[in-house]
């Protein structure tokens, strides 16, 4: 972290501390989460794809279905109405696929913020809806042109805006990494997802899970999924990262498979780079999942031997995402589908009684034309 | 006395940077002889990096074009003992904490200290985490350089009473690159250094005038200009040489005679 961004984040750490507590904040927020995000989000049982599996029991967390189609809008809520409360009236975020981007303009447009959104050019064109709609919430878009022109140069974009104005202006972060105290404040609003796995589980199975399967960029959805089961040691936390063309093709974005020990976009983690520390040109075909780092609770779940994190390929997911749109008539990102893939991969060799849960983070809609064009499909629209 | 010590030794110091590798090393090392010849009195070399969160465009597109052209920090060391070869002048290298801790730090300052390499500036690297580097630059005799910026405040009297070397006074909010005029008050900034420490400061981001070197150097110690003279290699490119030389020259003229 640059010595310019220290008092911002040291400003923002302090008023966490602050407004986690606060009952009057946290009244607020839970009250937007659940008029207006729509929580708490289904806990859908599976049937076919559990039949067609012929192993576990397969239910899916429909973050889906929050408003603007994923688990982003749990954070957003959070850290803008934050902001607001640190008397910011400007916000920019960095976003991959689009979602933290919609999110954020969401928030900043019902909350009466100015809204500046980075975005990787290569990412603009492979996400050009969820451009429009951020236009169409009130949002500028700037396309980044540095780099490989992807996430990690969105993040790298903000950060630099940020230095050069911080006094109006939060940075929302839109995963559970960069400098502290990011990484807790996201996960802090992305638990959510798995206090409400556990309770209503609980509810329709009067156990846990046996495993809770989801995708892995940063790692939010993951990290919101996991927390709440951290500390039961019979729940099995499976991270699926993007593995692109294969994790033995250069083109790929999985970093605990690849990555090696870093220090970058403030924070100490696993990074894919090269043996001078030059960070990776990453790819896949989820533009969310195409980061070459991994927060670094991940990293420290994964050293600890409490989760565990695999690779799952471009094909795989988009054999995934079909699966799912023709099995449960539900089409997911293509980020949550590399989720699917591993609980479909898995399934089968469990027990009829035993549970998977995956984190279904996000919508597919945004994804249909890239999906088409993957298969050569050409749409006119 | 140290090299650093000594060039700010009854002068006002003119420390200009350059990214190492571009458009190649062997332009570097001509442009680092010559910006010596033209009266620099402490140089930084870039070591490149792929994702320069401090840096504005201009240093952003030179990191690019050194990495393209095969650049690498082993190469850099190399240059620099031929360098070192010929020259006293201080030499720094300015990079980012993760090429430092993949190359493994212990090695990286090591061949910094066997090199003749006198301190470095980690732009990424703030006071709270400065540990991850002071023992082992501290065990080597490499000057860890400390940055104050705008909005350091009271954050500075903590950074100046542990700084080596020289303080590196960032002028503006941002990152870096040429600007039309620096708003900051720097001289409160300075101020608050000179109560706890006698380690000299430099001013660096967004000079590029001989005039705004002149009244930065005024202010403090020295003055320091980067993207200035990236731009020429960027313009130049193995051609810079002398354009560079000629520019060093007119800035070193403006702090050494500021206009009143």
């Amino acid at each position: 972290m640059p010595e310019t961004l220290m008092k911002a984040v040291q400003e923002l750490e302090k008023a966490y501390e602050f407004y986690k507590n606060d009952p009057a904040f946290q009244n607020e927020l839970d009250g937007l989460l659940k008029k207006y995000a729509g929580r708490p989000s289904l806990l859908y049982y599976a049937a076919k794809m559990t039949q067609d599996l012929g192993g576990a029991k397969i239910y899916l967390k429909r973050e889906d279905l929050n408003h603007t189609g994923s688990h982003k809008i749990n954070n957003v809520l959070g850290q803008v109405l934050l902001a607001k409360r640190m008397g910011k009236t400007r916000v920019i975020a960095e976003t991959g696929a689009g979602q933290h981007g919609v999110a954020t303009a969401t928030a900043a447009a019902l909350m009466d913020m100015e809204c500046e959104i980075f975005m990787g050019k290569e990412d603009t064109e492979r996400q050009a809806l969820n451009v429009f709609r951020m236009e169409l919430l009130g949002a500028k878009v700037y396309p980044v042109t540095s780099g490989t022109m992807t996430l990690k140069d969105a993040v790298n974009e903000t950060m630099r805006e940020w230095t050069a104005r911080m006094d109006d202006t939060m940075y929302v972060l839109g995963s559970v990494m960069g400098p502290h105290p990011f990484p807790t404040i996201v996960r802090d609003f992305q638990k959510v997802i798995g206090k409400e796995i556990k309770e209503q589980l609980m509810v329709d199975e009067g156990k846990l899970p046996d495993v809770v399967i989801a995708c892995v960029g940063g790692g939010s959805n993951a990290m919101g999924a996991f927390y709440e089961f951290i500390l039961d040691p019979s729940v099995k936390l499976i991270g699926c990262e993007a593995a692109g063309l294969g994790v033995d093709n250069p083109k790929n974005a999985a970093t605990i498979a690849n990555g090696t020990v870093g220090v970058f976009h403030g924070m100490k983690s696993y990074f894919c780079q090269d043996e001078y520390g030059q960070i990776a040109p990453v790819y896949s075909i989820s533009a969310g999942l195409d980061y070459p780092g991994i927060g670094p609770e991940h990293a420290y779940l994964s050293d600890k031997g409490r989760a565990q994190y695999v690779p799952i390929t471009d094909s795989e997911a988009v054999e995934a995402f079909e699966y799912l749109s023709h099995t449960e008539g539900i089409i997911p990102a293509i980020e949550s589908a590399h989720a699917v893939a591993y609980a479909k991969e898995l399934a089968p060799a469990m027990a009829k009684d035993q549970i998977i849960v995956v984190n279904l983070s996000g919508r597919g809609d945004k994804d249909v034309a890239a999906i088409a064009r993957y298969k050569g499909v050409s749409l006119f629209e | 006395m140290s090299r650093i010590t000594k060039a700010f030794a009854n002068r006002k110091a003119f420390i200009a940077f350059v990214t190492g590798g571009d458009p190649d090393i062997e332009t570097t090392e001509k442009l680092v002889f010559a910006m010596v010849e033209a009266g620099t009195d402490l140089i930084e070399i870039g070591i490149p990096f792929s994702d320069p969160v401090a840096e504005g465009i201009v240093i952003q597109e030179a990191d690019e074009r050194a990495l393209k052209s095969g650049c690498t920090t082993d190469k850099l060391f190399d240059m620099v003992v031929r360098i070192r070869q010929k020259t006293d002048v201080p030499l720094l290298f300015m990079t980012y904490l993760n090429p430092i801790f993949t190359y493994g730090k212990e090695k990286f300052l090591s061949r910094c200290a066997e090199c003749g390499i006198d301190g470095i500036i980690v732009p990424d690297m703030p006071f709270e985490e400065k540990n991850e580097l002071a023992d082992v630059c501290e065990l080597y005799k490499i000057d860890l350089i400390s940055m104050i910026a705008p909005t350091s405040e009271e954050r500075i009297t903590l950074i100046a009473k542990e700084a080596k070397g020289f303080i590196y006074c960032v002028s503006s909010l941002g990152v870096t690159g040429v600007r039309g005029e620096i708003t900051t008050d720097i001289g409160i900034m300075v101020q608050k250094v000179r109560e706890v420490t006698n380690v000299p400061c430099a001013i660096g981001f967004g000079i590029s005038t001989p005039e705004q070197a002149g009244s930065m150097a005024e202010l403090a110690d020295g003055a320091i200009v980067g993207s200035a003279i990236v731009k020429l290699v960027a313009k130049f490119g193995k051609d810079s040489v002398k354009p560079v030389s000629e520019y060093v020259r007119s800035m070193k003229k403006g702090i050494e005679n500021p206009l009143k």
